[in-house]
């Protein structure tokens, strides 16, 4: 696939990439509607191509994400509000999306929305060790994994000892 | 497409390629199936979510595998043809995957050994010279850690566990241990992508596999079987009647009305 010329240098088209840019700005993720796709790190680039196009490139968080298709429609959708009708919405795998792509401003929305942030450093050996994880709503580190897999597949679930509350832990990947 | 995706200066086997992809995206697909079997029977609600979510990750790495195995074929079929509309022979799956989930034991025993050898595995294919398969593997190396993980440590508690549930998790293993070997099969075409740099040769994730195997197998008070005989078929499309049954049920509503969307 030979990707085609980008044309950026006329006041038109910085016009075109400044709306296309605050419109994805606007774009959650629907399963967690405090993030934006930009916060979490699925938006990896917008440009414009020829005759006008904007070109949206996205990657899935994990393989089997089903919210991706929802994604792509709503890019579509916020994209045609700001009078933006050709659009394309490309998915790529590479490079894997990590969660050290969230944004500070993310992890701090996921606090306050009382998910805990992931660990930094998601390598696969990292997995195996234990982390710390502070509670959302105390700020305790004195917390428990319940399961592995919580209400999506990106989170687990754990209880805090502390304040007692259980609360959702966005797993690092 | 094919050209993009792979070094123009290797002479590839078109044909080896897309059986490869489809060996790949086969595999994660019946398993995947095989777990979703689960949802509302498993013996607690987080394992019932659990057991969704390592599904869900599989088909999600079947669709990547089965897509690109269209592209590569041709011939204009898409992941959703080839899923729903070969018959068991034309399938490529390993047949570990696609004997029916059993019992919790047999289920977490097979998760675990098919994962400790797919996590080693992705890892080498992220070096893959095949652009594509190499993308899919970095994306699914991560998700086989937390498949491996929770598996292992499934198989720890059940093996260590009651007298019952230590005799359900031997007697799985045994029963599953012939099958342990396809995982290792090459032919002359998966040799030439060996050569190519495109496939990695299984023998050199043996050692790995084996000391994941046998670390958890010792936590777990489990007896390693013997090695002898081994099962064979994915190459050739040489299934169990088991597949088909599976297929009767996915394949149920394309077959009826072909090319439905949702
Ligand atoms: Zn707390």
């Amino acid at each position: 696939m030979v990707a085609e010329p980008k044309i950026e240098n006329d006041n038109a088209s910085v016009e075109l990439l400044e709306r296309a840019r605050s419109a994805l700005g606007t774009v959650c993720d629907p399963e967690i509607p405090v993030l934006t796709i930009e916060d979490l790190g699925v938006l990896r680039d917008v440009s414009i191509t020829e005759n006008e196009c904007v070109h949206v490139v996205i990657t899935p968080t994990y393989s089997g994400c089903p919210a991706m298709n929802t994604i792509s429609m709503d890019i579509e959708t916020a994209l045609n509000k700001v009078g933006i009708d050709k659009v394309k919405v490309e998915l790529v795998l590479s490079p894997a999306w990590t969660t050290d792509w969230m944004s500070e401003e993310g992890r701090q929305k996921l606090l306050e929305y009382g998910i805990a942030p992931p660990a930094k450093g998601g390598t696969t050996a990292s997995l195996f060790g234990k982390p710390e994880i502070a509670c959302p709503q105390c700020g305790s580190k004195n917390t428990e994994k319940l399961a592995e897999f919580g209400s999506t597949a990106c989170k687990a679930l754990y209880r805090c000892k502390a304040c007692l509350e259980p609360f959702d832990y966005f797993k690092c990947l | 497409m094919l050209a993009a995706n792979v070094d123009e200066t290797l002479e590839i086997d078109r044909e080896a390629l897309f059986q490869l992809a489809l060996r790949l995206g086969d595999t994660s697909l019946i398993l995947g199936h095989r777990l979703s079997e689960w949802a509302g029977h498993a013996p607690i609600l987080d394992e019932d979510i659990a057991l969704s979510n390592l599904g869900l990750d599989l088909i999600g790495q079947a669709r990547s595998f089965l897509t690109y195995a269209g592209e590569v074929e041709g011939r204009g079929r898409d992941e959703d043809q080839l899923a729903y509309m070969r018959n068991a022979p034309e399938y490529r799956n390993l047949l570990m995957v696609e004997l029916p989930r059993g019992d919790f034991a047999f289920t977490m025993v097979r998760q675990f050994l098919f994962s400790a050898f797919q996590l080693p595995f992705y890892q080498q294919m992220m070096q893959s010279r095949d652009k594509t398969l190499a993308a899919i593997a970095a994306k699914a190396e991560k998700e086989m850690a937390y498949h491996l993980r929770h598996s292992s440590q499934w198989v720890v508690r059940l093996g260590d566990g009651t007298k019952e549930s230590h005799e359900r998790t031997q007697n799985a293993l045994n029963s599953l241990w012939t099958y342990t070997g396809e995982m290792f099969e090459t032919d002359a075409s998966l040799k030439a992508l060996i050569e190519a740099g495109i496939y990695c040769d299984p023998a050199s994730i043996r050692e790995t596999w084996n000391k994941s195997v046998d670390d958890v197998l010792q936590q777990a008070t489990l007896t390693r079987p013997e090695t002898g005989w081994m099962q064979s078929g994915a190459l050739t499309g040489r299934h169990s009647e088991h597949l088909s049954h599976l297929l009767a049920e996915m394949q149920s509503v394309q077959r009826a009305y072909p090319g439905l969307k949702w």
